[in-house]
């Protein structure tokens, strides 16, 4: 299969996790829509480096950091939302607004 | 000696006298040691000078330089830098004033013992030293203006020194305004010269004049506005007028400023900026004729005078008049070799007087008398002064005003009668003072008495110059100090002038004054009455000051001035300026109420544009709040939409 | 090769859409595992089989794990998967984001290279992570950023 069918799966990956993020009201599920984000750029990475430069491992490496990245950043995501919910007992996206106007 | 010493010689009063104001709080309190600390100031200087004086002796125009900082420069071709400049003449100056200060400072501490102000009149005094010091060591030509006002205001602050008296309040302000008006005359000169030579360093100044590079005109012009700014700080005819009335500060301070020090800066200038007058004829002529005729002015007032400083100021006026005859037509070693010997024996003359003040209680001759025996140190040391000034052989006036007698006849022959008569004038009032004050019977309600060691003793110290500093240029050794070529031996200048006519001469006219105020006074055979008699209209010119200063303060100041100009001025501005402005807003106030119909169309348009500017962005800000929801999401949304149009942007243009 | 590709992809892109679209939280996070898990035969089907052996470790065994951890926590099952307003707005905004993106696939030329892929990858990657010339600072400061967000978490949470 080409590259272009990868990259495709990509994007459609992207997309699906962005419609989530942008759309959702709970915080847990918006950060599971950043992580399906975060998979459809390493398929992506990963498609590059084989059809491009396989006896490069640049793409994979890539990959390697940006899973253990991922994996920091659900950390901490998660325990705000833990920590949010701990003092205002909802984490509706939506009532949290304090910018507000 | 080094350039730091060069440094502290002007610095070291400066620190004491900062020192004294900074602390003010605790001299008030233990205002001793405020004397003591000017008295430091002073004779640590004047060890400074005296070690850098030793060090130029005998070595043919050598000086010290120590150079300061650059003051103003542009580019290449302007550069105002205050540097110091210790050559002879400025040594010979800071001797005089160190010296006359100490003894000031020393005298001080009796006369102004218990005085409210001693902490400040010591922190004036050192202020004044240290600008006094400042303008003889400058080697710029503006630096010494600055000094020069300087020293002016210190005069101002110590002769309104006790300035709840009216009279002391008036006579500072008179001061500083005379002296203000020649002070535009140097500030002529000094603009003059800048623009047309690039530079007011005095050594290239001097150079460039000895050289003939400075055009005729100019030369003469800026010559002439120097001798205007001399004429005001030293107290000549036409600008003499303050110089009595100065005498209403304390009597220390007159004799440090009014008879030895700031008053010579006038002739200080002259000499340290000589090539300049030497390049001009008319310039020389004029210092030559100014200086005679206020030495016979001045010497003619004093005849009628019944105040004891006030005789002391117009012989001082007198004096400096016979200094600026000297440098017209001797040279600088004449001129300036009359202002050393005449600081001494002034400033003695001036702490007698304020020894008898201290003694009676007043300055009025005419309640004096019999001082002879209660005040032994006091007299004496008086009548060594008095005889020193009235040129006597071999007391140290002699030898400088024989040779300004000589030097005249050489000269302008005229000026020289009037110089010989001076002489006569001297003497006499100078021994009148002497008998009315000393000799004959106490009339006077006081108790005299002798004042304490620490005003007797600078009286002592200053006889000795004041009997040998004629003797160093005995032998021309002041002289070519100063750079003039002289010829004679010690010994011969000494006794060998006895056998010169002029020196007869001036000795005979001398003696006569002398015996004249003898007869007169002491021995009453002849009557004062029968002159004041004869000559009535003569005594009368003397005694109003040959009306100078109703003409200043009165015709001038009163009528011309006060009625005349600035009457029409705040005139002018009332009816011409204001009336002017206030027409125009009639102007604009009636153009309005022409068009007052238009006003609803004005209110309407006009406004209207206004408002709906600001109502506009009023709106938009409220519909533009809108956008910030704080919810993270809709932001996310602007963000994406954002990258697609960016996106779209690029695809489309390239 | 093709029938594995179409049978993965179509799988990966079916459960993304029920993460998004499950009324149950919990099972939306039960579908995301299933997503996950497709990506790694992803990594298969291209060759990088360390890193389909670290997907399904880190992302499955952990992430996944913390999430359904922070979903009990905050009892959001009890709420269900709810939108908010801006349904239509995101569905235009990210529709348009993915024709463009596709569009501007499909247009590329793609430099292609026929090499054929290395059997094993770990000993390359071990080769170009931590050998000479390698990543190593890299690996160093990611160390650095999960002590960071280990810290941070713990700070977060804690009870004062």
């Amino acid at each position: 299969m080409g590259l272009t069918h990868f990259l495709v799966l990509a994007v459609i990956l992207f997309c699906i996790g962005l419609y989530g993020a942008l759309v959702k009201k709970s915080a847990v599920v918006i950060l599971m829509c950043i992580e399906i984000m975060l998979n459809a750029v390493t398929i992506a990475a990963v498609a590059f480096n084989r059809f491009a430069s396989p006896e490069l491992f640049t793409g994979q490496i890539f990959t390697l950091f940006i899973i253990a990245v991922a994996a920091a950043e659900a950390t901490i995501g998660l325990a705000i939302i833990i920590s949010i919910y701990k003092n205002r007992d909802t984490i509706d996206a939506t009532k949290i607004d304090l910018m507000k106007w | 000696m080094t350039q730091t010493g060069l440094w502290l010689i002007m610095l070291l009063p400066l620190i004491c006298g900062a020192l004294i104001a900074l602390g003010y709080a605790f001299f008030c309190r233990k205002p001793a040691i405020s004397g003591y600390l000017g008295i430091a100031g002073v004779g640590g200087s004047l060890l400074l000078s005296i070690w850098g004086l030793i060090g130029l002796l005998g070595k043919e125009g050598a000086s010290y330089y120590a150079p300061g900082f650059s003051w103003f420069a542009v580019g290449n071709s302007i550069d105002i830098s205050f540097n110091l400049s210790f050559d002879p003449l400025a040594a010979i100056m800071c001797f005089v004033i160190l010296f006359v200060s100490l003894m000031v400072h020393i005298y001080s501490q009796g006369y102004m013992h218990g005085d409210k102000g001693y902490p400040r009149y010591y922190a004036f005094l050192s202020f004044f030293t240290a600008s006094m010091l400042g303008l003889v060591l400058s080697d710029n030509l503006l630096f010494t203006f600055f000094f020069w006002e300087l020293v002016g205001l210190a005069s101002y602050l110590l002769i309104g020194f006790w300035f709840t008296r009216p009279a002391a309040a008036n006579a500072a302000k008179k001061a500083f305004i005379v002296t203000r008006i020649g002070d535009v005359g140097f500030l002529a000169a000094i603009i003059i010269l800048f623009a047309n030579t690039g530079t007011l360093d005095i050594h290239s100044l001097n150079g460039m004049a000895e050289m003939g590079l400075i055009g005729a005109g100019v030369v003469t012009i800026a010559a002439l506005g120097i001798f205007a700014g001399a004429v005001g700080k030293s107290a000549q005819f036409p600008l003499h007028v303050w110089l009595p009335d100065a005498m209403e500060g304390p009597t220390p301070v007159s004799a440090l400023i009014h008879a030895a020090t700031m008053v010579a800066a006038g002739v200080f200038l002259v000499a340290r900026t000589y090539p300049i007058f030497e390049s001009s004829a008319t310039a020389m002529l004029w210092v030559s004729i100014i200086g005679a005729v206020t030495a016979i002015f001045a010497a003619t007032m004093a005849l009628v005078m019944n105040d004891m400083k006030r005789i002391l100021a117009y012989s001082t006026v007198s004096q400096l008049g016979y200094m600026m005859l000297g440098l017209g037509t001797g040279g600088i070693a004449i001129g300036i070799f009359h202002l050393f010997n005449h600081a001494f024996f002034k400033s003695l003359l001036f702490l007698g007087s304020g020894s008898v003040n201290h003694a009676t209680g007043t300055f009025d001759i005419r309640e004096m008398g019999g001082l002879s025996k209660p005040m032994p140190v006091t007299s004496r040391t008086f009548l060594i002064a008095s005889l020193s000034l009235a040129g006597i052989w071999p007391l140290s006036g002699f030898f400088s005003k024989d040779e300004i007698l000589a030097g005249a006849m050489d000269g302008q022959f005229i000026l020289f009668i009037l110089a010989l008569i001076t002489v006569f004038l001297t003497a006499f009032y100078m021994f009148r003072l002497y008998f009315v004050a000393f000799g004959g019977t106490y009339r006077g309600k006081g108790n005299p008495h002798e004042s304490p060691r620490v005003m007797s003793w600078p009286l002592l110290i200053l006889v000795v110059p004041s009997v040998i500093s004629g003797l160093l240029n005995a032998g021309g050794g002041f002289s070519s100090f100063l750079g003039e070529e002289v010829h004679t031996g010690f010994f011969e200048g000494l006794f060998g002038i006895l056998l010169h006519p002029l020196a007869l001469v001036s000795l005979a006219v001398a003696g006569g004054g002398i015996y004249l105020a003898f007869l007169m006074y002491k021995k009453k055979s002849l009557s004062p009455a029968i002159f004041t008699e004869r000559f009535k209209g003569l005594y009368m010119v003397f005694s109003k000051k040959y009306w100078m200063d109703d003409l200043y303060e009165g015709a001038i100041a009163k009528n011309i001035l006060m009625k005349g100009v600035f009457a029409f001025m705040a005139f002018f501005d009332r009816k011409v300026v204001d009336g002017g402005i206030n027409g125009f807003f009639i102007q604009k106030v009636l153009f309005s109420r022409l068009f007052s119909r238009f006003r609803t169309a004005d209110e309407r348009i006009v406004d209207g544009a206004v408002n709906g500017v600001a109502s506009i962005t009023l709106e938009g800000g409220k519909v533009g709040r809108k956008a910030q929801t704080g919810q993270l999401q809709s932001y996310g949304i602007y963000l994406a939409a954002g990258v697609v149009v960016l996106v779209m942007a690029a695809l489309i243009i390239w | 090769m093709e029938i594995a590709f179409w049978i993965i992809a179509i799988t990966c892109i079916v459960s993304a859409l029920l993460v998004v679209g499950v009324k149950n939280i919990f099972h939306s996070s039960l579908w995301l595992i299933l997503c996950f898990l497709s990506v790694a035969g992803v990594f298969l089907l291209l060759s990088a089989d360390f890193l389909a052996a670290v997907q399904i470790l880190i992302y499955i065994g952990a992430i996944s794990v913390l999430i359904i951890l922070a979903i009990m926590l905050t009892r959001e099952v009890q709420r269900g998967n709810l939108t908010n307003k801006l349904k239509i707005p995101a569905l235009f905004v990210v529709t348009a984001l993915g024709g463009i993106m596709t569009y501007m696939l499909i247009s590329s030329n793609w430099t292609s290279s026929d090499a054929p892929p290395p059997s094993t990858t770990t000993a390359g990657l071990a080769d170009m992570l931590f050998g000479a010339d390698g990543f190593g600072l890299g690996v160093l400061l990611t160390g650095v950023i999960l002590l960071v967000a280990i810290i941070g978490a713990i700070v977060l949470v804690r009870d004062k």
